[in-house]
């Protein structure tokens, strides 16, 4: 249909397009001019210093560590919330799952439901050796608890809150893909079936290249998730202990209201930009919004 | 082969059994810690409380989590009210006009998707520093409304599309105008997709942590997800009375979902599923 006038149109959609020039799109671009001075929010002096902030960034330690511990969460996330999610979800669509699938999915779902910060706290409590249920759990399966301190000790700290991440968000994904799977025409496992199709082959020639579009866009949505990592760490270890569990996102927190060195945290901040937008115009790509009408 | 096919049944269960115990221990250990006292926390971490003490979550309540789930809920329903109402409105267009720069402007509103929080949290900050929006209510709903916009609209665009184009075009012919047409014909329609697309933005919402710490100074107005942390900082030797308030600040959230079970799910897969 064609449109009455410009103006009808324009009414429409001015206030989400302003909104997102002021609180979307301009805060990039300073966040970009801001990266280049070297400024606080506390101090007055602000001197441009070109792109030291970056070349500091690519020989800071702790930079590193924070690039290292987003990994970590990329491999363990979707690790979990998309290989053992979508196996999850396959299972429970199994005919012999059909009395007790709402149960399961109701229970893994749940985590997902609550804030970072109550799930961070309460993980801080049980993973803590002197108050915790883990240790002794661990205890009562024969293990050495004595040295074991989950968020306490640096070897430990980032995949223990790897964990917790994965404990919250792993039937999250089970449901996205339990529906998806649930859009699978009927027919073609039926045809499968009279074939005498094993249900691991269905599994492989059926549900996996129909979710082909689903699981590219939840491993979007999931490593980029990874790569903004903030609430879970800074809840529970807020880095540390020393630096062992910083992430990019805290690491930038800590630089810029915690030290005041707002240009390199802008930096760290621009950094963070570039690695998601790389991945999420992927993701747009495959909301196909071209094939538009 | 009769054995086989009892056998897998039997495993998945099991293996699906333990998986949602260790999903379950955690939280059945915080329902129970709520009641707890502290002596009890340390000495018997696995049982259920001699006495079930209320005064926890009263203590709670008074310590300020009442005054954050005020300031919560407040945030979260002016956030996901102006962000529902302007993605409403965009997506009209944006699915069902005809217009030169069209799809210009679907990139420019789903490029936000793109967009991480946390590389605007500095500027952010600056720009409501020097617009004296920092440490108001105000300030962190535009900003969380904003962030919440792409995927909403995305999520009406893709509904609006899936709805007869004749109605439109009969109401035209009668004389309706474009907004007659809006209000009356695609509002009504798209209800469930409103209640989907405002229960996801809630969540979201609900749960930030990153600019509500950032921009918020004030206890008084900090919501749920801060000051949870500032309670815990607080009371350091009273872990129960903390994990009473973290019971107190899920439950809106669990009721919701327990109620609202259907329009969670298709809000939440709408965004993944091809649509």
């Amino acid at each position: 249909m064609e449109s009455r006038n410009k103006k009808t149109v324009f009414l429409y959609l001015a206030p989400a397009i302003i909104i997102s020039v002021i609180f979307l799109y301009l805060p990039i671009i300073i966040n970009l001019f801001e990266s280049f001075y070297s400024w606080g929010a506390l101090s007055p002096k602000k001197s441009f210093v070109g792109l030291d902030n970056y070349v500091r960034m690519f020989k800071d330690k702790v930079f590193l560590v924070a690039v290292k511990n987003n990994l970590l969460f990329v491999i363990g996330s979707v690790t979990c919330q998309i290989g053992i999610s979508l196996i999850i979800a396959s299972v429970l669509e199994a005919k012999f799952m059909r009395k007790t699938q709402r149960f399961f999915q109701t229970v893994y779902f749940i985590p997902s439901l609550l804030m970072a910060t109550v799930v961070g706290i309460t993980f801080k409590m049980i993973y803590s050796p002197s108050l915790g249920i883990v240790n002794p759990m661990l205890k009562s399966l024969g293990v050495d608890t004595s040295h074991i301190d989950l968020l306490g000790n640096a070897s430990s700290a980032t995949l223990s809150i790897v964990g917790m991440s994965q404990w919250q968000y792993i039937g999250y994904t089970v449901i996205l893909f339990l529906v998806a799977i649930q859009n699978i025409s009927e027919d073609l496992y039926e045809a499968a079936s009279i074939d005498g199709a094993s249900p691991l082959k269905k599994f492989l020639y059926i549900t996996l290249p129909q979710l082909k579009d689903t699981i590219l866009i939840n491993t979007i949505i999931t490593v980029t998730g990874s790569i903004r990592e903030y609430d879970e760490v800074f809840v529970t270890t807020n880095g540390g202990p020393g630096s062992s569990t910083e992430t990019l996102a805290t690491y930038l927190y800590k630089a810029g209201f915690k030290n005041d060195q707002m240009g390199y945290a802008s930096a760290i901040a621009f950094f963070i930009f570039i690695i998601t937008f790389l991945i999420g115009l992927l993701q747009m790509r495959s909301y196909h919004m071209e094939d538009n009408n | 082969m009769k054995n086989k096919s009892k056998a897998i049944p039997f495993i998945c269960h099991v293996i699906l059994g333990i998986l949602a115990m260790l999903i379950i221990i955690p939280l059945f250990w915080m329902i129970t810690t709520g009641f707890k006292s502290n002596k009890e926390l340390f000495l018997s971490p696995f049982s259920l409380p001699d006495k079930w003490l209320f005064s926890n979550y009263i203590k709670a309540w008074k310590s300020g989590i009442g005054i954050y789930l005020k300031n919560s809920i407040v945030v979260t329903v002016a956030a996901t009210a102006l962000s529902t109402f302007i993605s409403c409105l965009a997506a009209y267009p944006l699915s069902r006009l005809n217009f030169k720069t069209k799809r210009l402007s679907i990139y420019f509103i789903m490029g936000g998707l793109m967009l991480a929080p946390q590389s605007s949290v500095i500027s952010l900050y600056k720009m409501m520093r020097i617009t004296d929006l920092y440490n108001t209510t105000t300030g962190l709903v535009l900003i969380d409304a904003a962030f919440r916009v792409p995927f909403a609209v995305f999520l009406l665009m893709t509904f609006y599309k899936s709805i007869s184009y004749s109605l439109d075009e009969s109401a035209y012919i009668d004389g309706a105008s474009t907004w007659q047409i809006f209000l009356k014909i695609i509002m009504p329609l798209s209800k469930p997709i409103i209640a989907s697309c405002a229960i996801v933005s809630f969540r979201a919402v609900w749960n930030e942590l990153l600019f509500a710490n950032v921009l918020l100074e004030s206890n008084s107005k900090k919501t749920v997800p801060v000051g949870l942390i500032n309670l815990q900082g607080m009371t350091t030797t009273n872990w129960t009375v903390v994990v009473a308030g973290m019971v107190i600040s899920s439950l809106p959230l669990v009721i919701a979902f327990l109620l609202l079970e259907r329009q969670f799910v298709r809000g939440l897969t709408a965004g993944s599923v091809k649509g």
